[in-house]
C-alpha cells in the first residue's frame, strides 16, 4: 500500500556510483544511491560505499544518463563473436616467459 | 581533578553526548543515505569521545578507563556543554545543531594540533580529518534546507533560533582554559569563536538564513557541570547495559 504520508516525488533521482580501489586502478561499478542533487550523491556515495576505506576517488553519474543496450539485444549485439575463434589471440605461440598476455 | 583532566573530559564528553543523540537516529533517517550518514558520523565522534577519555583516564592515573568515565560518571560529573545534550527534535533541529557543533568543533580541533601537548594534538589532528567531512555535509543540509521550500526554511531556521542560546557556552573560557592557555595545551576561545562566526555567516548567507539575533548565553554562573533535564535521561538508556551487567565484556 502506497504511504499516504509521502508527497509526490518524494523520491529523489538515482545516481550510480563507481569506486576506484587504489591509485591506477579502473573505476568499478559499486551500485546506487539517491540523491537530490550531484554534491549530495557525492556525500551519500562516500557514506555508503567508501566508509571501510574501501576507494580513492568516487564517481557518480546520473542514472538516466547512461546508454544502456537492451536484453532483446543481446543476441545482435553479443553471439555473433562466439563462432568467430579467429578474433581470439590463442592460436599463437606465446614466447616463453610471457605469463599473461 | 588537574585542568588538563577536565579539558580531556569536556573533548571527550561533548562528542559521546552527541555521538549518542546522532545514534538515536539509527532507523529513522529521512532516507537510507542519510540514515547511514548520520549513524558513520555517530561513530566518528563516539572514536574520538573513546581517544579523548582515554588519555583523560592516563592523564588522572586513577585507573578509570574510557568505559569507566563513559558509563559510572553521574550526570552533575559530566561536562559536555548543553548544546548536545538537547533532544533530536526534527531533522531541522538536528542539523542545525550539528552545523553550529561542527563548525565549532573544526576550527577547536584546528587549533588543538599545534597543541603543546604531544597526544592531544595526536589525537586533534585525527579527529579533525572527520570533522571537516561532519561540517561539509552539515553545511550542504543547511544550504539545501535554507535555500529549499518554505516548509523546510522554516524547519532549519527555528532548528538555528533553538540552538543559538546555547552557542555561547561552547566559547565560555573558566579557569580551566585559562590555565591550560598559558601553557600552551588550550585553544584559545576567542579565536575559535571568531573563526566559528566566519564560517556561520559564510554558510548561513548560502542558505538564504538569517544569523540568529538573541543572545548566544550563557546565563552568568552556568558551569559545564550544569545540564539541562535532558541529560539524564540520555545517561539512563546510554548507562544501563553497562551497569546492568558491570564488567561483561563483549
Amino acid at each position: 500500500m502506497p504511504d499516504a504520508e509521502a508527497p509526490d516525488g518524494s523520491q529523489w533521482p538515482l545516481w550510480e556510483v563507481f569506486t576506484q580501489p587504489g591509485k591506477g586502478k579502473p573505476h568499478e561499478h559499486a551500485g546506487s544511491v539517491h540523491a537530490p542533487d550531484a554534491e549530495m550523491a557525492l556525500q551519500n556515495a562516500r557514506d555508503v560505499y567508501t566508509r571501510r576505506g574501501e576507494a580513492v576517488s568516487l564517481w557518480v553519474v546520473p542514472a538516466d544518463q547512461i546508454v544502456a543496450s537492451s536484453p532483446s539485444d543481446s543476441g545482435p549485439f553479443f553471439d555473433p563473436g562466439n563462432d568467430k575463434p579467429y578474433r581470439h589471440p590463442q592460436f599463437y605461440k606465446a614466447p616463453r616467459g610471457v605469463k599473461v598476455f | 581533578m588537574t585542568p588538563l583532566f577536565t579539558y580531556l573530559c569536556r573533548l571527550g564528553d561533548d562528542r559521546l553526548i552527541l555521538g549518542h543523540r546522532l545514534s538515536e537516529w539509527a532507523g529513522h533517517g529521512p532516507i537510507l543515505e542519510e540514515d547511514i550518514a548520520l549513524s558513520n558520523i555517530a561513530l566518528d565522534l563516539l572514536g574520538q569521545a573513546n581517544n579523548f577519555l582515554h588519555l583523560a583516564g592516563q592523564v588522572e592515573g586513577q585507573g578509570r578507563d574510557e568505559d569507566a568515565l563513559a558509563f559510572w560518571r553521574t550526570d552533575v560529573e559530566f561536562q559536555n556543554t548543553r548544546l548536545v545534550e538537547l533532544p533530536i527534535g526534527d531533522f531541522g533541529f538536528t542539523m542545525a545543531r550539528q552545523f553550529l557543533f561542527d563548525a565549532y568543533s573544526v576550527h577547536l580541533l584546528d587549533a588543538l594540533t599545534r597543541s603543546s601537548h604531544a597526544e592531544l594534538a595526536a589525537l586533534a589532528t585525527r579527529a579533525l580529518k572527520e570533522d571537516r567531512y561532519h561540517l561539509r555535509h552539515s553545511a550542504e543540509w543547511l544550504v539545501r534546507l535554507g535555500d529549499g521550500t518554505e516548509e523546510s526554511h522554516g524547519r532549519i531556521a527555528r532548528g538555528l533560533e533553538e540552538c543559538w542560546r546555547f552557542t555561547g557556552e561552547l566559547f565560555a573560557a573558566d579557569a580551566v582554559d585559562e590555565e591550560l592557555l598559558n601553557g600552551g595545551v588550550a585553544a584559545d576561545l576567542a579565536v575559535v569563536q571568531d573563526r566559528w562566526l566566519e564560517t556561520v555567516q559564510e554558510v548561513l548567507g548560502r542558505a538564504t538564513l538569517e544569523v540568529p539575533a538573541g543572545d548566544q548565553g550563557p546565563p552568568p554562573n552556568v558551569r559545564r557541570s550544569n545540564h539541562t533535564e535532558h541529560l539524564g535521561h540520555l545517561l539512563s538508556v546510554m548507562q544501563i547495559t553497562a551497569r546492568s551487567h558491570p564488567g561483561a565484556s563483549w
